[in-house]
C-alpha cells in the first residue's frame, strides 16, 4: 500500500447556462439549464513517501480539483482517495493537520496585520509546542529570509515577499505532506530558487511528499523525477523526466552561418530553412549524432558561426500537449 | 478550544485598531440616543396616559440599546467572511483541523465584541450625565440585574449565530445581498431596535414573542429596566437557549452541506 493511494476519482460540476439575447436572463430565471463539466475522470495514481510529484497539465485540465480534492476540501463524485490510512475529506480535521497547502493565487494570511501575527496564530490552530514552534519558525526565517518582512503588515508586501511568508506558513506545522499549487508565482529569480532549494531541503530531511502544480517548467525540472500529466480531466503520461525527454525531446535546430551554398538532403534532416547567410537545420538526433553532422557539413563548406539550440522543456510539454490534443 | 480563542483574541486584537470607525460609532450612537429619546420625550409630553411603557424605563431602554447596539444590531456583516466565500479563499479555512462552524463563530464574536468594547462606556457615562428626562437610570433591582445580566451574554451568543446562519447562507448564494439582505431588514425591525415592541400593534407583537429576534436587544434591556417582570425574565431566558440551539442545529446542518457541495470559486 502506498502512502498516496488515489483510485478512480471523478468530479463533474454543475454549471448554469447563461443565455444570451434580450431576455436570456429572464429566461433563464424561470428555467434554467445546466452543463455538466467533467472535471476529472478516472484518475489513479499512486505516490510513494518522500517522493516529490510534478503534477502538470495546461489550464483547466483538472490539476486544482485534484489538488482540492487530495487536500480533503472537495469531496469527489466517486472514487476513493488513502491518504497515510486516511480518506481527505472524510476524516478532514485529522487529516489536514498532517498536510500542508500551499494555493499560489490565494492567501492565508490576515490582510491587515504582519505574517508573524498569521504564524502566531497557527501555532495555535495546531497546537504546536512552544519550543517546536521557535525551532522551526527560526529555520524558515532563516532558510526563506524573512526576518525583515515578517513584522510588515501583509497588505504592504510585494507579491514576493508574500509569497514566500505564505510558504512558510503552511509549513509552521510540519506537514508530512506538502501540496503547492503554483508555488513560484510572482517570484522573482532569487526567491524562486530560493524556494525550491527550500523544498528540496525539506524533502531530504524530512522526509515530506510534495506534489507540486505549476506552468513553469523549470521548477518541475529542478525538483521532481516523477511527472504526471493531466488534460481533459485525464491522465495522459506518468513517469520520469529522463523517458518524456528520451520520447518527446529529439529535435534540435542547428543555425549555420556561411557565405556558401549547400543543399543537403538526408533523412535526417527534418527541415532546412535558407535566409540570407544563415541556414536553420532541424536534425533528428535518434538518426545521427549531433557532431557528425557537424563534421559532414564543415567538410562541405566554411562555417563563420554556428549555434545549437537544443529545446527547452517548455517546447517539450508543448508538443506532449499537442500530441495528445489537449 | 484554544485555538478558537486564539481567532477570537485575534480578531478582538484587530477590531481594536480601528479607532476611528469607534469615535465615528459612538457620534452615531449619541446622535441616535438624542434624536430618539427626544422624539418618545416629545410623544410623551403631548399625550402621556396610553403608551404602554413608563417614560423613564422607555429612555434607559433607548439608552442601553444605543450603548450596545454593536452587540446587537442583526445586520452585521463579517467582509473576510464574506470576502472568502466570494473569492475561494475559504479554500485555506477547510485546511485547517478545525470546525467551519466555530471557526466563524469566534471570529465574529471577537469582532462584536472588540467594536462594543470601545464604544459602549462613552455612550453610557454621556446618557448618564444628561439632564432628566433625557437621562439614563442605570439604578435597578438585583434580581433584575443578574437576570438581564445572563439575558445579555445569551443575546450576544443568539445574535453571534443568527449573523452567523445569515454568513452560511450565502455559501449557497454566493453573495449577501437579496434574500439574506431581507432577512436582516426583517430582523432589525422584529428585534425592536427600530420601535420599541411594546409600541407594536398585538398581532406583531406576538409573531415578535416567538421568533428569536426579538431576544437579542429588546428582552435583556427592557428587564434590566423592569419593564418585564421575574418570571416572563426566566420563561425569556428559556425561550434564549432554546432559540440558541435550534439555530446551532440548522446552522452546523446548512454549512455540513454547504461544504459537501462546495465549489471553491476562481480556480
Amino acid at each position: 500500500m502506498s502512502f498516496i493511494e488515489v483510485k478512480h476519482i471523478n468530479k463533474t460540476f454543475k454549471v448554469p447556462i447563461r443565455e444570451d439575447g434580450k431576455f436570456g436572463a429572464m429566461k433563464s430565471f424561470f428555467n434554467r439549464k445546466y452543463r455538466y463539466i467533467n472535471a476529472i475522470q478516472d484518475i489513479s495514481f499512486s505516490i510513494k513517501k518522500g517522493e516529490i510529484v510534478g503534477y502538470i497539465g495546461p489550464n483547466g485540465a483538472g490539476k486544482s480539483t485534484t489538488i482540492k480534492i487530495l487536500s480533503g476540501i472537495l469531496t469527489p463524485d466517486s472514487g476513493s482517495v488513502c491518504i497515510d490510512k486516511m480518506t481527505p475529506w472524510i476524516d478532514r480535521k485529522k487529516y489536514v493537520s498532517e498536510i500542508g497547502v500551499v494555493f499560489g493565487q490565494r492567501s492565508q494570511l490576515w490582510w491587515d496585520i504582519p505574517a508573524i501575527d498569521s504564524f502566531n496564530l497557527l501555532k495555535d490552530i495546531y497546537k504546536i509546542s512552544d519550543e517546536e514552534y521557535e525551532k522551526t519558525l527560526n529555520e524558515l526565517i532563516e532558510l526563506l529570509n524573512l526576518k525583515d518582512i515578517m513584522n510588515i503588515p501583509v497588505r504592504q508586501l510585494s507579491l514576493g515577499n508574500r509569497m514566500k511568508c505564505e510558504i512558510a506558513a503552511s509549513l509552521i506545522h510540519k506537514p508530512k505532506i506538502l501540496f503547492l499549487d503554483e508555488p513560484t508565482i510572482g517570484l522573482d529569480a532569487v526567491s524562486k530558487k530560493a524556494v525550491r532549494d527550500f523544498i528540496k531541503r525539506i524533502n531530504k530531511t524530512n522526509n515530506v511528499t510534495v506534489i507540486l502544480t505549476t506552468h513553469d517548467m523549470s521548477d518541475i525540472e529542478a525538483l521532481a523525477k516523477r511527472i504526471i500529466l493531466i488534460g481533459k480531466g485525464s491522465i495522459l503520461y506518468d513517469g520520469t523526466i529522463g523517458k518524456l525527454k528520451k520520447n518527446y525531446d529529439y529535435l534540435r535546430k542547428v543555425k549555420i552561418t556561411t557565405k556558401d551554398n549547400i543543399e543537403i538532403k538526408r533523412d535526417y534532416i527534418i527541415n532546412q530553412v535558407k535566409i540570407k547567410d544563415e541556414i536553420e537545420f532541424v536534425i533528428d538526433i535518434r538518426k545521427v549524432e549531433l557532431s557528425d553532422f557537424i563534421k559532414a557539413i564543415s567538410s562541405k563548406i566554411s562555417i563563420i558561426d554556428i549555434e545549437i539550440i537544443s529545446n527547452d522543456i517548455d517546447d517539450l510539454i508543448v508538443r506532449l500537449y499537442e500530441e495528445y490534443k489537449i | 478550544m484554544k485555538s478558537y480563542l486564539s481567532y477570537f483574541n485575534l480578531k478582538f486584537k484587530t477590531g481594536l485598531q480601528y479607532r476611528a470607525a469607534a469615535y465615528a460609532g459612538i457620534a452615531t450612537q449619541l446622535f441616535f440616543g438624542i434624536i430618539y429619546t427626544s422624539v418618545y420625550i416629545a410623544f410623551y409630553e403631548s399625550n402621556a396616559s396610553n403608551y404602554p411603557m413608563e417614560l423613564n424605563k422607555l429612555i434607559s431602554f433607548l439608552w442601553l440599546n444605543q450603548a450596545f447596539f454593536s452587540l446587537m444590531y442583526l445586520w452585521h456583516k463579517d467582509k473576510d467572511i464574506l470576502a472568502i466565500i466570494k473569492n475561494g479563499n475559504i479554500a485555506y479555512e477547510l485546511c485547517r483541523p478545525q470546525d467551519l462552524y466555530l471557526m466563524w463563530a469566534s471570529k465574529i464574536l471577537g469582532e462584536r465584541l472588540s467594536m462594543v468594547t470601545l464604544r459602549f462606556l462613552p455612550v453610557l457615562i454621556f446618557a448618564l450625565l444628561l439632564p432628566f428626562p433625557y437621562k439614563l437610570i442605570l439604578k435597578t433591582s438585583i434580581p433584575f440585574f443578574l437576570l438581564s445580566i445572563i439575558a445579555l451574554v445569551l443575546s450576544t451568543f443568539l445574535s453571534t449565530f443568527l449573523i452567523l446562519l445569515c454568513h452560511i447562507i450565502c455559501m449557497f448564494t454566493l453573495d449577501e445581498k437579496g434574500i439574506v439582505n431581507i432577512f436582516m431588514v426583517t430582523a432589525d425591525i422584529l428585534s425592536g431596535l427600530v420601535i420599541p415592541i411594546p409600541f407594536f400593534p398585538s398581532f406583531l407583537q406576538k409573531i415578535s414573542n416567538i421568533l428569536p429576534f426579538r431576544y437579542v436587544s429588546d428582552f435583556p434591556f427592557r428587564l434590566y429596566v423592569g419593564d418585564i417582570n421575574i418570571r416572563e425574565g426566566i420563561i425569556g431566558i428559556i425561550i434564549q437557549l432554546i432559540w440558541i440551539i435550534i439555530l446551532v442545529i440548522i446552522g452546523r446542518i446548512l454549512s455540513k452541506r454547504a461544504l459537501r457541495k462546495a465549489v471553491i470559486q476562481g480556480g
